[in-house]
């Protein structure tokens, strides 16, 4: 009788794991992947998968070229990235953890500093913009990240 | 030519006669005596920066009004500089009042990167990212700059800033940050739409018509006719930095 209860006890045991591993299933195979906000654009100038590997690449490239020799096409540009890139609720690439740049950086935890010298707007802003409520650019989870102990 | 040629030979007045009648074809008669060449087109977006062209800047402080602040006032709406002259602020052109202290004669100038032809920032400079562009044009690649300020203790006119504080909202086309130092680009996002430097530009719309900006290599442009007219000097000419921008009654 005790080696009955023994087995059964055992039995409920092993079912209840098996239960809740089935059950676990979708949870580990659906890890939640970066939220982005919707940008103006609809179609980037490269395929998505290849600026996916190679946009740090591309903008490197372009900086250069334009920092140095003053080659100003737009196709890799930055302010063209930033243009349709930013995130129709925030207006920016970087100023919410949903935004284009912020997005995936964070998820992937690689930490970038453009937007501590580049705009991450688009086009200038006259004064009373920036007084409506624009999330403003320290708020970014992104600059935090460079610029730890900063006071606010 | 020399002395031999100058004679009035049949060839050297023939060959006159054929540039003469060249220059008209080759440009449109607007009225008697004044042809138009078309306006000089700007680069092309593809085109790199090419030394076939080197900017410089011709200042007249006889025009430059004592008090009048519209150049600095026009370079902080376009560079997103504060305005603020604290040590810590940054000024990309500043300006100034000379005092003779014998006669009593004030003069007021404005006084920015002097886009040297051979720049001591350029020279001190660990990492190259204080360059001369190749059109001349004298910047700082915040990109690779370190914040070492080798280059502002090595600038002659001190015209270099240090950004200390983080920056936010800065204008798209003109990216400043902190812990790099930055100067006076002769508005080069402006350069390279064939546009003028903001300085310039405010100068003569305000009407004082102090500053001349041009290329310096092209013999037809208004700021080598003026510097052609006039006397003019560098300052710190002692230096031999040759600078680009140049100033005439100081």
């Amino acid at each position: 009788m005790a080696r009955l209860a023994k087995w059964l006890r055992l039995a409920a045991l092993m079912f209840a794991v098996a239960f809740s591993a089935i059950a676990s299933i979708p949870a580990v195979a659906g890890v939640d992947l970066p939220k982005i906000e919707k940008g103006k654009g609809d179609k980037c100038v490269e395929d998505t998968q290849y600026m996916r590997r190679n946009h740090m690449d591309l903008l490197k490239h372009h900086r250069d070229d334009t920092m140095r020799k003053g080659i100003r096409t737009t196709k890799h540009s930055l302010k063209k990235c930033v243009e349709c890139h930013a995130s129709e609720k925030s207006g920016s690439v970087a100023a919410s953890k949903e935004d284009f740049c912020a997005a995936c950086h964070s998820y992937a935890s690689v930490k970038l500093d453009c937007w501590d010298c580049h705009a991450t707007k688009p086009g200038k802003k006259s004064p009373t913009q920036l007084g409506q409520g624009g999330v403003q650019m320290q708020s970014s989870p992104l600059i935090a990240a460079t610029q730890p102990g900063e006071s606010k | 030519m020399n002395e031999h040629d100058k004679p009035n030979s049949v060839e050297a007045q023939a060959r006159r006669d054929f540039l003469k009648t060249g220059a008209l074809v080759a440009g449109a008669t607007l009225a008697p005596g004044v042809l138009f060449y078309g306006v000089a087109h700007s680069r092309a977006p593809e085109e790199a920066a090419s030394s076939d062209k080197r900017f410089g800047l011709l200042i007249d402080t006889t025009k430059c009004g004592d008090g009048c602040n519209d150049c600095v006032s026009a370079c902080n709406t376009e560079n997103g500089l504060t305005g603020e002259t604290g040590p810590q602020d940054s000024q990309w052109i500043r300006k100034v009042d000379i005092k003779d202290l014998r006669t009593g004669y004030v003069q007021s100038l404005p006084m920015m990167c002097q886009h040297c032809e051979n720049p001591p920032c350029v020279d001190v400079c660990p990492t190259g990212a204080s360059m001369k562009r190749a059109d001349g044009i004298v910047l700082v690649d915040r990109h690779t700059c370190i914040g070492c300020r080798y280059c502002m203790m090595a600038c002659p006119y001190k015209a270099r800033s240090f950004v200390h504080e983080p920056l936010t909202d800065q204008n798209p086309e003109v990216p400043r940050g902190k812990g790099c130092v930055e100067s006076c680009t002769f508005c080069v996002q402006r350069v390279d739409r064939d546009e003028q430097p903001a300085c310039v530009e405010a100068c003569n719309t305000q009407g004082h018509n102090a500053m001349i900006f041009g290329d310096l290599k092209d013999p037809e442009s208004a700021l080598n006719k003026a510097l052609k007219a006039a006397s003019s000097i560098e300052v710190r000419a002692d230096l031999a930095l040759n600078t680009g921008v140049r100033y005439q009654g100081i």
